[in-house]
């Protein structure tokens, strides 16, 4: 018994050993590959880019990628698609190890978790690693280990925007109902914005029952929302359009507005796979929801335009992106704007990313 | 004889891990030059040691015959606590005094459940793996903790000056050091091996079974609070959902380091081989360009291979140790008949 431990200490005091020779061995060892390794991309002077999503193998990171290899090819830099496969900030630390042990030049990254990947941003910024956040940020608190990070629109706009498709569905006339989840943080911060803006922009539209408060109804999933569909039309028969600005709702205010045969207008935002048949039928004439191939595409340019040194991501500053500009906002945020919309026209392409 | 043969068997799994973590270092090393780096060792170190701290304890366990699923639920149990108390005023190193106290008790729960009220551990564990979970949801509301301490959180990412080993090797070195001598090493240990092996006949013979099970499980509950003040310090923030899926981790790490699923058997140093090797495997592949799924179809095919592989040298030597019986035999017989 006593022997067999004391092999086995041996044993595994040579495996640490092993472990420390081959740390020690690095420097002259890894030495030889490296160089070969920047001999040619020096040569071709290609940037070498990583596009980490929370995790690959969903189809809206798929999507965010594509556009992200769009700018690449536009650039001629190499994108790499690297990411875990669950949505954890410990699972997507390691992919950020890799890419500091790998020595890319710039990391684009859909934050897994706001607060745990932070330190290992650090450790890839002080490595001179170009970081640019896209779709999901780091907390605001540490919004200095990124360059700056680029998100979809700013939640008053995502109000907004709803309120002019209703518009444009209803001929700017008539009252509008809202189907909305009870305490959503976001969907209550984006209503808010709609009920001054119809107010203002469009004086012959009105909020059913005359106030926001009348016109909006709450419901959490696919049955509460048809049965606030049902509710809308008996309280208000005359209605002219329903919002709602959550897939769950718009789906079932679809669903309830073709089996009525209902002649109420419905938009709102909603992911293109589910709303596809409503749209193609021409119940839904248009949803709307960001574009992740946008939110990957920009990303690219603003993180090779702060490689280059045009550009810092201060508050005010600009850069450019395709053919559009974007403006750096306080936070060291750059929006794309109104949120991207899918009618009959594009939803057959946009159906099968996200 | 039989002196001889019985630890035969368990040497030589351990000693396979042990030599599969070494193969896999230099494997790791030609497999990519991004390997065998310090910053890469560096990583991979502190990427394991939430796991091979709980490990050295469910080592334990499991050697008993029992068994702890709530492991990564107490470690995120002790995150949200520390991250609560911090956040309510408290000062961190306080905070973290209540993390550890928090995960204890955790532990002591699972313990008198098992041993007091006579629950399987398999049961009790599964419900306190959630039960702990949702605490951490309740705690915290959602709502991750950051902005620790910056000391602590560089604690957390920082090496030991001049080397590539992360602060965290200390801890871990340390409760081996510590597991691997009381093991193996005194009464305390072979009472964990005899009750793992038969519990009945352990109470019989005079081993307090229940006592030692209790302290057993108050131990898991302790490293799993350790490994999850290193788990909050490495990703800085305390949340809610922190550590999930890390008790199969666990698991796997000890069984394929040569503890028995059945208990009584098991050594210190195959789990620590195992956890280490886990760590560079996933590492060396993954520098190497392998993605997250072919990874996981890597570590499942490894962990199968740690099961059948010890049940067919097993079976390999009942039939050689048959047909060298059937030999002697024979050749016995054919030296009754010469003479």
């Amino acid at each position: 018994m006593k022997k067999r431990n004391s092999i086995l200490a041996a044993a595994v005091t040579g495996a640490f050993l092993a472990f420390g020779l081959v740390g020690c061995a690095t420097t002259d060892e890894a030495e030889a590959p490296a160089t070969s390794a920047a001999g040619t991309t020096e040569t071709a002077e290609v940037l070498k880019i990583a596009i980490v999503p929370k995790a690959i193998n969903i189809g809206y990171f798929t999507g965010w990628n594509e556009g992200a290899q769009e700018a690449c090819a536009e650039l001629g830099a190499t994108c790499d698609y690297i990411g875990p496969n669950e949505i954890t900030g410990a699972a997507q630390t390691e992919f950020i190890n890799q890419v500091i042990q790998q020595g890319y030049d710039i990391l684009v990254i859909s934050a897994a978790d706001q607060n745990a990947i932070v330190p290992a941003l650090e450790k890839a910024r002080d490595a001179g690693i170009i970081i640019v956040t896209s779709d999901a940020d780091v907390a605001a608190e540490a919004a200095s280990s990124r360059v700056v990070s680029i998100l979809p629109s700013e939640q008053d706009d995502i109000g907004t925007a709803q309120v002019d498709w209703m518009a444009e569905a209803i001929g700017s006339a008539g009252s509008v109902a809202i189907i909305t989840p009870a305490n959503a943080a976001n969907q209550t911060a984006w209503i808010e914005a709609m009920g001054p803006y119809l107010d203002a922009q469009y004086p012959n539209m009105e909020w059913a029952g005359g106030s926001l408060e009348s016109a909006t109804f709450y419901a959490n999933d696919p049955t509460e929302s048809a049965e606030a569909f049902s509710s809308i039309l008996a309280q208000y028969p005359d209605v002219a359009g329903i919002i709602s600005p959550t897939t769950v709702g718009v789906l079932a205010a679809a669903v309830e507005k073709k089996a009525k045969a209902a002649a109420v207008k419905v938009t709102g935002l909603g992911l293109p796979s589910e709303m596809a048949p409503y749209i193609e039928d021409g119940t839904v004439e248009k949803v709307g929801l960001w574009n992740p191939l946008d939110l990957g595409y920009v990303a690219v340019y603003a993180a090779v335009a702060a490689k280059n040194g045009t550009f810092a991501g201060a508050t005010g500053e600009t850069f450019q992106a395709g053919d559009k500009t974007y403006t750096v906002v306080d936070g060291g945020i750059a929006y794309l704007g109104e949120p991207f919309t899918f009618t009959k026209d594009n939803i057959a392409e946009f159906k099968l990313i996200y | 004889m039989t002196k001889l043969t019985i630890p035969k068997v368990v040497f030589s799994w351990d000693k396979g891990v042990v030599l599969f973590l070494v193969l896999s270092i230099f494997i790791g090393s030609y497999a990519s030059e991004y390997f065998a780096t310090a910053s890469n060792l560096s990583f991979v170190i502190a990427s394991i040691a939430e796991i091979a701290i709980i490990a050295i304890a469910m080592a334990y366990l499991i050697i008993s015959g029992e068994i702890d699923l709530s492991v990564a639920s107490i470690m995120a149990l002790t995150s949200a606590s520390i991250g609560y108390a911090f956040q309510e005023g408290v000062p961190f190193e306080i905070a973290v005094v209540l993390g550890l106290l928090v995960g204890l008790l955790a532990g002591l729960f699972n313990g008198v459940l098992v041993t007091i009220f006579g629950l399987p551990s398999l049961a009790v564990t599964i419900a306190t793996l959630a039960l702990f979970r949702g605490l951490c949801w309740v705690i915290l509301e959602n709502k991750p903790v950051n902005q620790l301490p910056r000391e602590w959180i560089d604690l957390g990412n920082k090496n030991i000056p001049g080397t590539f080993f992360p602060w965290a090797t200390i801890l871990v070195v340390l409760f081996a050091g510590i597991a691997w001598f009381v093991l193996h090493h005194t009464k305390l240990g072979r009472w964990v091996f005899a009750i793992g092996t038969n519990p009945v006949a352990s109470r019989f013979s005079g081993i307090p079974v229940n006592r030692v099970k209790l302290g057993l499980f108050v131990f898991t509950g302790f490293m799993s609070a350790v490994a999850g003040v290193i788990y909050t310090l490495r990703f800085a923030s305390a949340s809610p959902d922190g550590g999930a899926g890390y008790e199969l981790s666990v698991i796997a790490a000890v069984l394929f380091g040569g503890v028995a699923i059945a208990g009584g058997v098991g050594t210190m140093w195959g789990v620590l081989a195992a956890v280490l090797s886990l760590g560079v495997i996933k590492s060396g592949l993954q520098l190497a360009g392998f993605s997250a799924n072919a990874l996981l179809v890597v570590s499942g095919g490894l962990l199968l291979i740690s099961v059948i592989l010890p049940r067919v040298t097993e079976f390999v030597r009942i039939q050689r140790s048959k047909a060298s019986t059937i030999k002697r035999t024979q050749q016995k017989e054919k030296e009754r008949v010469q003479k």
